[in-house]
């Protein structure tokens, strides 16, 4: 076992984490873990660009990029933490060119900025272009620009060391314990501030664009310390996967011009979105595309998805904008998308709850109190700026501006405090962990439990939920927890044991499930990605607030779901009918 | 389907050397490698290693050897490979192995950060965007799609038998900078791959385009970087 002492450890190295990374390490002695290597985390998976205010091609201010993610949110957005992030959205994609990101650009030279959904001009009057991008893969452009600005700032990497528990003495956040998959070796990091960014949990769907290594680990570690989750029922389907597969085609796609159609070669989105028709935002299209199928008018043998239409846009557009998700269509699906429509579905894409922080990316213990030390950012936090449904192309804004912002912060409260003691034998519960599963002899296989899971994740928690099938699914998880005990692994090696992680993984998703689950029931409203059938109208009489969800153990030691809430922080909007 | 699937094994906790072990998987022709890879470990033999993500082409954990060919795993079909016949799999060679298909990239890695692989400015920062044309911009497009796989690299015969040639990344790294408009290190940059060890060791056998799971022209970028160090400017 080796032992590291950092003023500041950040978990994971996405968009959020090499961000933090960039000021925390100019400003202090600074370490980032990362379970893959920094340029294959999943931020590098964003296609469609980042909205920013930039007003480059046509008028456009960051109030109304304000007023448009509160309204995407279903009004469950704190404004607050919108304001701060619409307002700084300028100079995080101003900094990033500066950073070298090849942005396109219009014919003056300046970054282009095209369409996208749910952005609109005034409040809702028409669309407005927004997105500034680079091609369809602003994400990987934004992922390589980061990590090339580390290497220049000489950032302190450790790869492929996977963070599986937090270090807390007397209420403050003072470690981590990490598994160094190479060797099997533990690592106790002491630190005086911890940023967690280490992304969402798809995983816990079968249908996601979600990369396999997105199982939710720096949500389910707070979780087991009986720290709150925050509006975990909130989980967005993007409209636009790969039919079957579930891999992304960005919005970007609809934002060039593209259109959903039904088997009778409707443009359906007319019907449920006049104004704004197929740029509506992701929840609502990706219902109107489920209701389509339910209804009989889906596509193929099966009636199972609608179409994306690309066919009327000039080939030489589509190679200029849309590259590589028409590769993908060719490559996955064998379908030429200059001549033929693509099959889509709704694909699990993005956890709008969280780890509860406020705009300093400070965590939180409870609706007021922070956890000294503890910092996280991006999809892994709910701050919160997507409230019921994020916009498209805000993940990539709420990284750059509260990665910054949680690097700041970690930093200036590491320049303030002495290291604290950590707590004696602080590996004895990542040990136990560990080695109680390469020991298990137990006949239940991790893969064939995961599948169950995500079976039932999109059966009964996915764009429709009613008590029955939500009821459904927490009796599914309940059994699979029973199995997932009687869990063991084939490999009992110490050199890149993957099927010993893949197992730990398997409990992450099964808590976070539980959790999305337990808050789906008790929101017995319909709001942006959470639509119940038996609730259909958004609630904001009971039901404008945040969830906070609390793991909590009785006096017979049995694991439970406490659900707290907390309010919402409204500015300058008042709720309104979300029509498009 | 049934397929069968031949795998170098290795693992230095078991035994010194590797081995190949062959295995059977019911698949669907548009199944990809990745997916019996998943097949065999989810249900036949966990301590199969491999590294993956993403699993449709953009994160690069996954190039490997498939078929003699260097490869994504997540890009490559089956329906592709002729099923009738083994499809052979095999870490991407050049790279210590330490565990089956997973090698040391350190090494790589190492090559991409020598280059100096970030914007290098001088002056007064502007206080909106740096100005570039389309045309500028899109003349290093190609090399900026590089997801760090390292099948080029990897399947690079010089990069075989030389340790110390930089390989075809490196230079595809040091191409997007090069030839963007904005940057101003293109001196330092020509001066490293200038190196005995540098862009000259390129035989141009164009293992590397052809490898490239991005499609980015490797061999032609590596042929621009030489002209630019010959006439100095680019």
């Amino acid at each position: 076992m080796q032992r590291h002492q950092y003023d500041v450890v950040i978990v994971g190295a996405g968009g959020a984490g090499m961000r933090a990374a960039l000021e925390s390490s100019k400003r202090t002695r600074t370490a980032v873990l990362t379970k893959l290597y920094p340029t294959r985390s999943h931020t590098g998976a964003a296609q469609g660009g980042m909205c920013a205010a930039l007003a480059n091609v046509e008028e456009d201010n960051w109030e109304w990029h304000t007023f448009d993610t509160v309204k995407g949110g279903d009004f469950l957005v704190d404004q607050d933490a919108a304001e701060v992030m619409c307002r700084e959205a300028v100079d995080a994609v101003l900094d990033l060119e500066k950073m070298g990101l090849p942005f396109n650009r219009t014919a003056e030279g300046k970054i282009d900025q095209r369409f996208f959904g749910g952005h609109t001009r005034n409040h809702g009057e028409a669309v407005v272009r927004r997105s500034c991008f680079a091609a369809d893969r602003t994400g990987h452009m934004i992922l390589q620009t980061l990590y090339q600005q580390c290497i220049k700032q000489n950032v302190e990497f450790f790869n492929e060391f996977y963070v599986l528990d937090l270090l807390m003495v007397g209420g403050r956040a003072t470690g981590v314990v990490a598994y160094e998959l190479a060797t099997g070796e533990l690592h106790i990091f002491s630190a005086k501030s911890i940023v967690f960014a280490s992304g969402g949990f798809g995983k816990v769907f079968r249908t996601t664009s979600n990369a396999h290594t997105l199982t939710g680990d720096g949500m389910g570690i707070v979780w087991r310390k009986g720290l709150p989750l925050e509006d975990m029922e909130f989980f967005q389907f993007h409209p636009t996967g790969l039919a079957g597969l579930g891999v992304l085609l960005s919005e970007a796609a609809r934002g060039e011009g593209g259109i959903l159609r039904n088997k009778d070669n409707e443009r359906f989105m007319e019907r449920y979105a006049p104004t704004v028709k197929d740029l509506a935002p992701r929840d609502m299209v990706a219902r109107a595309m489920a209701n389509e199928v339910r209804e009989g008018r889906g596509c193929g043998p099966d009636g199972a998805y609608v179409m994306l239409d690309l066919t009327h846009l000039e080939p030489a557009h589509i190679d200029a904008k849309l590259p590589d998700i028409t590769e993908f269509a060719r490559t996955y699906l064998g379908v030429e998308p200059y001549t033929e429509q693509i099959p889509v579905f709704p694909t699990a894409h993005y956890a709008m709850g969280g780890i509860p922080t406020n705009i300093q990316g400070e965590a939180l213990a409870n609706n007021d109190d922070v956890i000294p030390g503890l910092y996280a950012a991006g999809e892994v936090a709910c701050v919160s700026v997507h409230g019921a449904n994020r916009l498209g192309t805000n993940s990539l804004l709420d990284i750059n501006v509260f990665g910054r912002r949680a690097g700041i912060a970690a930093a200036e409260y590491a320049a303030g405090v002495d290291f604290e003691e950590l707590p004696p034998e602080p590996e004895a519960f990542v040990v136990d962990l560990i080695e109680g599963m390469r020991s298990a002899e137990g006949t239940e296989r991790v893969a064939a439990i995961r599948t169950d899971l995500q079976a039932t994740m999109d059966i009964n928690a996915q764009v429709y939920r009613t008590e029955g099938s939500l009821k459904q699914a927490l009796t599914d998880i309940e059994g699979l927890k029973q199995r997932f005990a009687q869990v063991s692994v084939q490999d009992k090696g110490k050199r890149f044991n993957t099927d010993l992680l893949e197992a730990v993984e398997l409990g992450f998703l099964l808590d976070l499930a539980e959790v999305l689950v337990v808050s789906a029931l008790a929101r017995k409203e319909s709001r942006g990605g959470h639509f119940r059938e038996d609730y259909d109208k958004r609630d904001d009489v009971n039901f404008m607030r945040h969830t906070m969800a609390y793991r909590t153990i009785d006096a017979e030691g049995n694991v439970n779901i406490r659900l707290d809430y907390k309010p919402v922080v409204q500015t300058r909007y008042k709720p309104m009918e979300r029509k498009y | 389907m049934d397929v069968k699937v031949k795998i170098l094994r290795y693992n230095p906790e078991v035994l010194d050397e590797s081995e190949w072990k062959t295995y059977s998987v019911t698949l669907l022709p548009g199944d990809r490698v990745l997916d019996a890879l998943h097949k065999i470990k989810w249900e036949q033999d966990g301590t199969l290693t491999f590294r993956r993500s993403c699993a449709h082409g953009v994160c690069g954990s996954d190039a490997m050897r498939i078929n003699g060919r260097n490869r994504l795993a997540c890009k490559t079909l089956i329906k592709d490979l002729n099923p009738d016949k083994e499809i052979t799999v095999e870490p991407i060679k050049g790279l210590p192995v330490l565990k089956d298909l997973v090698v040391d990239m350190e090494p790589f890695f190492d090559a991409y950060r020598s280059i100096m692989p970030f914007l290098v400015t001088s002056g007064h920062e502007p206080t909106r965007e740096r100005i570039q044309s389309q045309a500028d911009r899109e003349r290093f497009d190609d090399t900026t799609k590089c997801i760090l796989c390292a099948a080029c690299t990897t399947s690079c015969p010089v990069f075989w038998s030389d340790g110390q040639y930089f390989g075809p990344q490196a230079i595809v790294g040091a191409h997007r900078f090069i030839f963007d408009s904005r940057d101003e290190g293109t001196e330092q940059r020509l001066e490293i791959l200038n190196d005995k060890e540098g862009v000259w060791r390129c035989r141009t056998t164009f293992n590397c385009t052809e490898a490239c799971p991005r499609g980015i022209e490797v061999t032609k970028a590596i042929q621009e970087v030489k002209r630019a160090l010959i006439f100095r400017r680019v």
